[in-house]
């Protein structure tokens, strides 16, 4: 490319950089990816795809960016078809993902990097033995460096400290800022006045150590973040309108109520109305937990959140936005979640005591030693050898380390962790409730042995064509088969699929609608008689592993019904509760709560909800609704669930390490506070103590790494 | 010790010169995707 003038250079050059990130770039989440491999298939198989015109597979993220004029539904089934779980991700939502703060955090932490290495190698010379004017030359050139940098990169503590201490209180930051002001300070009095100890190494060196500290802890927040907002961007947040006969996508927000919405066949409610359509067959599982598929007629109300198994279908709005059945499940779930933000978080709990009482042990030196020897500068350097040698940044990084290695552990695991303290919690955790549909099972339908390829051929044929759970877990079944060429394939709502088959007339559906004796899933083929599949509810892949690991008392709340729940615990072997509504999970939970035991939920529907923000944590999978996901702590993104107590394990883990991380600075402090309390303690003993400090407890997070 | 007014300076500004290209990383969104770097290196095919 070239450009006539320098100016049209500039003028290009932010227009192409829009164009890259213009809106038909799509993203997609590919929770199952995890490794070199992985990026060679995907990235290979899409790029001779029509249309694409890059494709980029984000490995940390687990995303997929595809820029080109090409059909999202393209793209889903290329990957399907390679072998990987594929869900498309709203652009829009996604768009401002650049993360700020981390970058900023990450140049402050880059800065002090730079100005510990060069003072350090000034220091080093200092401590081996440079004395008088070499000794006071490179102390100021040490000032020159760190005081600037201090300035920069130790804002963000000063930042913190000076708000913790506006409220009228304390946080880890104010014996920080403390330590690193106090030690600047100082050294710069002792190198104009050709003193012997100048602390300059130790004022950047701390702030490197705990900006480290303070990254890996926004990584771990924003992850948490960028899950949750990925999350979100999988609901749909559009609704066909139908005006003057035109339908038009409209954002949400813009429905207003009597509007008329199109919902088609497999998608979900955007908002609550009346049924125009003459019939409709509704999948309410997610809203009530009952499995059976709901049958409506013109004029029955349907709420926001239900699935349409059926054909496409219209309906009036009657509410819209905050007003709909799912916002205001929504609102329940916030109440019951301010209980839980009342959760301290293990490093706030320390701090608490830690930083009153550095804050005392450095004023009682000061004053011992002011009194006994009457020398204010000794007594100050001494104070100031206390607050820099109590290991705040080996305190700093006990949590943070441990949690960033055991989240990554569970997102490589397919476990995506969404609440800061949610590790804690889960360790606490002695009691485990599930909901039944949707999350320890799934339709499936059994294909007897006896069927011929014929008679399978058709059945796959009529099944591809229906939303209906049953028909989805027959075409899972058949599919190694091709289907059969099928002719007017119509979908009769409420009954089942017919169609035509070398003349003959095929159906797949409810018995009495074939004729048939029984009342299950049947397929007729033109005038043999009906053939019935059964249809049992499987447990989902990995649930009997990951119960018979558990090692913890369980039972199952379901709102399904008396019977099928009765066999379902025979099965499994579980206590469980039917017919419960979302107020009578919310109820046990809180009942088990008061006996003392700390619970934890795993559920997917709206049902769940309440019980999932209420109980100490939760667990969700990733097809649950929006409301659930947003409620719960961890959600799981595959579709299996053998690596349950894997979960379990990593918090308890974390927990451990923590604590051993917090015991070992407490026992490097308990050799240094002496020394330091004694004034023997030297800037190079400091060094020593804050690096040995902070780096055996980012080794020993480390071990993280080995728990399975 | 006069070396030192020479080697000092050069430390600083070979140190500096680290410290901008890490800062030009940063920028051009080279930290964006750590792990899927590590295993592109390992692609043959691009």
């Amino acid at each position: 490319m070239t450009a006539a003038c320098p100016a049209c250079i500039g003028a290009t050059g932010p227009a192409e950089f829009a164009a890259s990130n213009a809106p038909d770039a799509m993203q997609f989440s590919l929770p199952t990816i995890h490794c070199t491999a992985c990026i060679g298939k995907i990235e290979r198989g899409l790029a001779s795809q029509n249309g694409v015109q890059s494709v980029r597979v984000n490995l940390s993220l687990k995303r997929l960016t595809i820029t080109g004029p090409v059909q999202s539904d393209a793209i889903i089934s290329a990957v399907k078809s390679l072998g990987f779980e594929i869900y498309p991700l709203d652009a829009a939502t996604l768009a401002n993902t650049t993360d700020k703060a981390g970058r900023n955090l990450l140049i402050r932490m880059a800065v002090a990097g730079f100005a510990m290495m060069n003072v350090m190698l000034l220091s080093v010379a200092v401590w081996s033995g440079a004395s008088d004017a070499t000794r006071d030359f490179f102390h100021l050139i040490s000032a020159a460096i760190a005081l600037p940098t201090v300035a920069y990169s130790a804002q963000p503590f000063f930042q913190n400290a000076l708000s913790a201490l506006r409220k009228g209180g304390l946080n880890m930051d104010v014996p920080i800022s403390l330590a690193i002001i106090l030690a600047a300070g100082m050294s710069l009095f002792e190198t104009l006045n050709g003193g012997e100890h100048a602390y300059f190494d130790a004022a950047v060196s701390l702030t490197f150590f705990l900006l480290i500290g303070r990254y890996l802890d926004h990584q771990t927040r924003s992850a948490a973040r960028s899950a949750a907002k990925e999350l979100t961007a999988l609901e749909s947040h559009t609704a066909d309108r139908i005006r003057n006969g035109v339908a038009q996508t409209v954002q949400l927000s813009e429905v207003a109520v009597d509007d008329i919405i199109a919902v088609p066949a497999g998608t979900r409610v955007p908002v609550d109305g009346v049924l125009l359509s003459e019939a409709a067959l509704m999948d309410r599982s997610f809203l009530t937990g009952e499995s059976a598929a709901v049958h409506l007629n013109q004029g029955s109300e349907i709420q926001a959140g239900e699935v349409n198994l059926a054909g496409p279908l219209q309906i009036r709005a009657t509410a819209v936005g905050e007003d709909t059945t799912l916002r205001r499940m929504a609102e329940l779930v916030e109440l019951a979640e301010s209980g839980r933000n009342g959760y301290t978080a293990l490093a706030d709990r320390a701090a608490a005591i830690y930083a009153p009482a550095v804050h005392l042990l450095a004023l009682v030196a000061f004053l011992a030693w002011w009194v006994i020897g009457g020398d204010v500068r000794h007594a100050l350097n001494i104070a100031i050898a206390v607050l820099i040698i109590t290991c705040p940044c080996a305190l700093g990084l006990a949590v943070p380390a441990v949690t960033t290695a055991a989240i990554s552990r569970l997102f490589n695991a397919g476990f995506l962790v969404k609440h800061a303290t949610a590790l804690e919690r889960l360790a606490e955790v002695n009691y485990v409730v599930f909901d039944k549909t949707g999350t320890l099972t799934k339709p499936a339908v059994h294909v007897p042995e006896n069927l011929t390829k014929t008679e399978r051929a058709v059945a796959l044929g009529l099944a591809q064509v229906s939303h209906h759970p049953m028909s989805r877990a027959l075409v899972e079944q058949l599919q190694t088969q091709s289907p059969a060429p099928l002719e007017d394939i119509t979908e009769v709502v409420g009954q089942g699929v017919q169609g035509r088959y070398l003349g003959q007339e095929v159906q797949l559906g409810r018995g009495q609608w074939l004729g048939a004796s029984f009342s299950g899933l049947g397929m007729r083929i033109g005038d043999a008689s009906p053939i019935q599949f059964e249809a049992p509810e499987t447990l989902r892949t990995g649930v009997r592993e990951a119960l018979s690991e558990l090692c913890l008392p369980a039972e199952v709340v379901t709102g399904d019904a008396t019977e099928p729940a009765q066999s379902f615990a025979k099965r499994i072997g579980l206590k469980i509760t039917a017919n419960a509504r979302p107020t009578d999970k919310l109820e046990r939970i809180s009942a088990l709560e008061a006996e003392g035991k700390r619970v934890l939920m795993v559920g997917d529907g709206l049902n769940d909800t309440a019980a999932l923000a209420s109980a100490h944590a939760s667990i969700a999978p990733a097809l649950a609704l929006e409301a659930s996901r947003s409620a719960s702590d961890v959600v799981i993104l595959k579709d299996n669930f053998t690596a349950l107590p894997m979960v379990l394990r990593v918090a308890k883990a974390t927990q451990d390490l923590s604590k051993q991380n917090f015991a070992i600075a407490a026992a490097y402090n308990m050799i240094a506070i002496p020394i330091a309390l004694a004034g023997a303690a030297t800037p190079l003993a400091a060094a020593l103590a804050m690096s040995i400090s902070s780096i055996t407890v980012l080794l020993n997070s480390q071990r993280m790494r080995s728990v399975k | 010790m006069n070396v030192l007014v020479v080697l000092i300076p050069i430390s600083l500004i070979l140190g500096g010169f680290g410290l901008a290209a890490f800062l030009w990383a940063v920028k051009s969104d080279q930290f964006d995707d750590a792990q899927g770097n590590a295993a592109r290196i390992l692609l043959d095919d691009e």
